[in-house]
């Protein structure tokens, strides 16, 4: 099957920003030629079933360590975009912390290659500063003549505020957007979870809510100072949220972004001491988690993103506080977000949040949010009744570590279409 | 289901109760001529610390050739542990070569959870050493029993204790902590708020920050050890401040109320959270505790891999 046939996403009910109604999707050439009811089936055409589902413009995610190049045993950008189109996502943004990180035009475009194969479009993300190191700025100017649209340190904050303000002042020109992990290291010291009452028990070196807060704080403070927009990454505290939302209201060009961990777990996940809760920032108590979700709700946080972060089975079989932060996301963060913020009948929330806002917020087309004729035939079918329990062995990531093992979710991806091409047909990835 | 000893609370009560009762018999076992009897004759006890451990080590080495086990005994350094296998590797090699109980010593809290988890379904029986920051329990029922066997009443109910230093850094204080409350003493720490866990509300003791006011009446002044690497973390000035407000010096030692008496876990800095004078003092029991480990150990070992209660066994 190619991109040139046609495919009719046939009795569903398509949802985009204009609202919600029973229609069929006719797509061909990797366009969405024709939406309505009992629009004729194109000669030839694939019809796919799209009954009890909804149709709308494919995810994006944000935020994804795809981990290629240097940790290919961990992630592909072949088996990460899996995973990705097997959660309905359709762009995904490759984080910079690589081996080697993507500071630099050569390893741009070594992603780029490597993508062309991949079953989403991946926007590759670059490094604020050379080698993530916080000390200089990388060249932020040549990596957006190649597409590159967001810049972050992500695995580390910038330390220097001195340096953020200029990467912020130098990039505005540049269109692009400066992306954050908000922890001050020097207060997080090293802290391997959520600094508080199962830290104190657990023995465990935590790090307080205020190693985030504070660099939301500053972050904020120089989105006042040079104009510039920034993008908060993983938020995870009532406070981080509350500011964002005092930002906003005062015309601030801020704009942030919440992972399904963080919308479902707490740090009470971490007494068993098993590394598949490990992951930064930590999991927090259930006030921060009910103000995350409270956040999404009321459009101060922005968009959910995974922050996949896929680690081998090894590498997670080390002592809590030696083995690497970080969970997979990809393939459970629709249905987590659907059944945790309860949106069983809205799903224009759910495609807002994990589509056209964060599509917005990276300044894609996706932005629109909208399913009709001449847009990019982006899709996906979500059947939001579908029970299904997570698999880890079934996971099409290349690891292991979902913190979800086991849980019964509710909603579940049906079919993807990337630029036109079924990618995911019935559940199953079609290569 | 094998039966772990990785917190006090994997023994509850009842459990507790159980292995001080079968302590006595392995006290009694130790004054013998020939301090070893056949009780695990058979069985393999694989020590597997990564790291340092003088005292606790051979302390449970001796407790399970006392009980005529076989040891195994493994050292790591962490510097070829990072570069090797996964953690789960090796204690699954260790569990190939036929083990009924793995002994673990690890600098990182939670290790004792994770083998007991990898060795599900194997009959190996995971006994905790020591982990990071959270639990060494072993040290908390030697504590016990060696209040008990000073203290005239026999049992801790009652008692008031107070552990004095750096609570945040130490398993023996979390371990110490619950097991004395559990067993009905009122704990009290004693702390600069630096060396105290961020959030110990919940916690079944009171906090005082002020060592003189709690010393007047105190059964037990349990000292923890205080290491010089706090100093460059900011935790507190320096050692020499330190000794001077929460050490146990001859002065504060004298304010001790009749038969209260002093322990502390080892290694002691003589100097710093107790006087060299006072170390050597007749109810400064830290000796004593040292040589109640190794029958608690046996006790422990004991009870683990039998099951037997102390009515039905003879030794």
């Amino acid at each position: 099957m190619d991109a040139t046939s046609s495919v009719v996403l046939q009795g569903g009910t398509v949802v985009d920003r204009t609202g919600a109604r029973r229609a069929d999707v006719v797509v061909r050439e990797g366009v969405v030629v024709a939406v309505g009811l009992e629009v004729p089936v194109p000669d030839g055409a694939r019809v796919l079933d799209c009954g009890g589902c909804w149709v709308g413009p494919g995810l994006v995610d944000l935020h994804t360590h795809l981990r290629q190049p240097g940790r290919e045993e961990a992630e592909t950008i072949e088996s990460g975009s899996r995973a990705a189109a097997l959660g309905g996502y359709t762009t995904v943004v490759a984080m910079p912390n690589t081996t080697p990180p993507i500071d630099s035009a050569g390893v741009v475009r070594e992603i780029v290659a490597l993508a062309a194969k991949a079953l989403c479009t991946v926007e590759v993300s670059g490094a604020i500063t050379v080698g993530r190191a916080g000390e200089r700025l990388a060249p932020m100017a040549e990596l957006a003549g190649l597409g590159v649209r967001l810049f972050t340190d992500d695995g580390s904050g910038v330390q220097d505020g001195r340096l953020m303000r200029r990467a912020l002042e130098y990039a505005r020109p540049l269109g692009v957007l400066l992306a954050e992990h908000c922890e001050d290291e020097a207060l997080a010291a090293g802290g391997v979870m959520h600094e508080g009452e199962w830290s104190s028990r657990m023995g465990v070196p935590g790090q307080p809510a205020e190693a985030e807060e504070v660099m939301v704080m500053r972050d904020i403070a120089l989105a006042r100072l040079t104009g510039a927009r920034v993008h908060l990454q993983h938020l995870s505290t009532a406070r981080s949220v509350g500011l964002v939302r005092e930002a906003k209201a005062a015309g601030l060009r801020v704009t942030c972004e919440a992972t399904p961990h963080h919308l479902t777990l707490t740090d009470e996940a971490c007494r068993g001491f098993d590394t598949v809760f490990r992951v930064n920032p930590p999991l927090r108590p259930a006030a921060d988690r009910d103000a995350v979700q409270a956040g999404l709700l009321d459009g101060t946080v922005d968009a959910v993103a995974t922050d996949h972060a896929p680690h081998d089975q090894e590498a997670k079989e080390q002592p809590f506080d030696q083995a690497p932060p970080g969970m997979l996301g990809l393939e459970t963060a629709m249905a987590l977000t659907l059944g945790q913020l309860g949106l069983g009948d809205d799903p224009q929330t759910l495609f807002a949040l994990l589509s056209w806002q964060p599509g917005a917020v990276l300044g894609l087309d996706a932005g629109a949010g909208l399913v009709a004729e001449g847009t990019t035939a982006d899709l996906c079918a979500i059947d939001p009744g579908e029970r299904w329990v997570v698999d880890p062995a079934r996971l099409a990531s290349r690891s292991r570590n979902t913190p979800y093992a086991g849980r019964e979710l509710v909603g579940r991806v049906r079919h993807t279409l990337h630029q036109g091409e079924p990618v995911v047909l019935d559940q199953e990835a079609q290569r | 289901m094998s039966a772990h000893l990785r917190c006090i609370d994997d023994l509850g009560r009842d459990g507790v109760d159980a292995v001080l009762k079968l302590t006595d018999s392995m006290v009694e076992v130790g004054r013998r001529e020939i301090p070893k009897v056949p009780a695990l004759r058979g069985r393999t006890v694989a020590s597997l610390f990564y790291e340092d451990s003088t005292r606790t080590r051979l302390s449970f080495e001796t407790a399970a050739k006392r009980l005529s086990a076989d040891t195994m005994s493994f050292t790591l350094a962490s510097s070829s542990v990072k570069k090797g296998e996964s953690l789960r590797d090796t204690v699954l090699t260790i569990e190939a070569m036929g083990v009924d109980a793995i002994v673990v010593r690890h600098a990182s809290s939670g290790v004792p959870w994770q083998l007991a988890r990898w060795l599900e379904g194997s009959g190996v029986s995971v006994l905790n050493a020591g982990d990071g920051w959270h639990e060494h329990p072993t040290q908390a029922l030697l504590d016990v029993y060696t209040i008990c066997g000073e203290h005239k009443a026999g049992s801790l109910e009652g008692l008031r204790i107070a552990i004095v230093g750096d609570v945040k850094h130490s398993r023996v204080a979390r371990s110490d902590v619950f097991c004395f409350a559990m067993l009905g003493a009122s704990v009290v720490l004693v702390a600069p708020p630096t060396l105290l866990p961020p959030a110990i509300e919940g916690w079944p003791c009171e906090v005082a920050h002020d060592l003189d006011e709690v010393l007047g009446d105190v059964d037990v002044c349990y000292l923890l050890r205080m290491q010089a690497e706090r100093t460059t973390e900011a935790l507190v000035p320096s050692l020499r401040e330190y000794a001077a407000v929460y050490g146990l010096d001859r002065r504060r030692a004298q304010r001790l109320p009749a038969g209260a008496i002093v322990m502390h876990p080892g290694p002691m800095n003589r100097g710093v959270e107790i006087a060299p004078e006072v170390a050597d003092l007749p109810n400064a029991v830290i000796t004593r505790q040292v040589a109640n480990g190794v029958a608690v150990r046996m006790a422990v070992l004991f009870h683990l891999l039998t099951g037997q209660a102390h009515e039905e066994v003879r030794f």
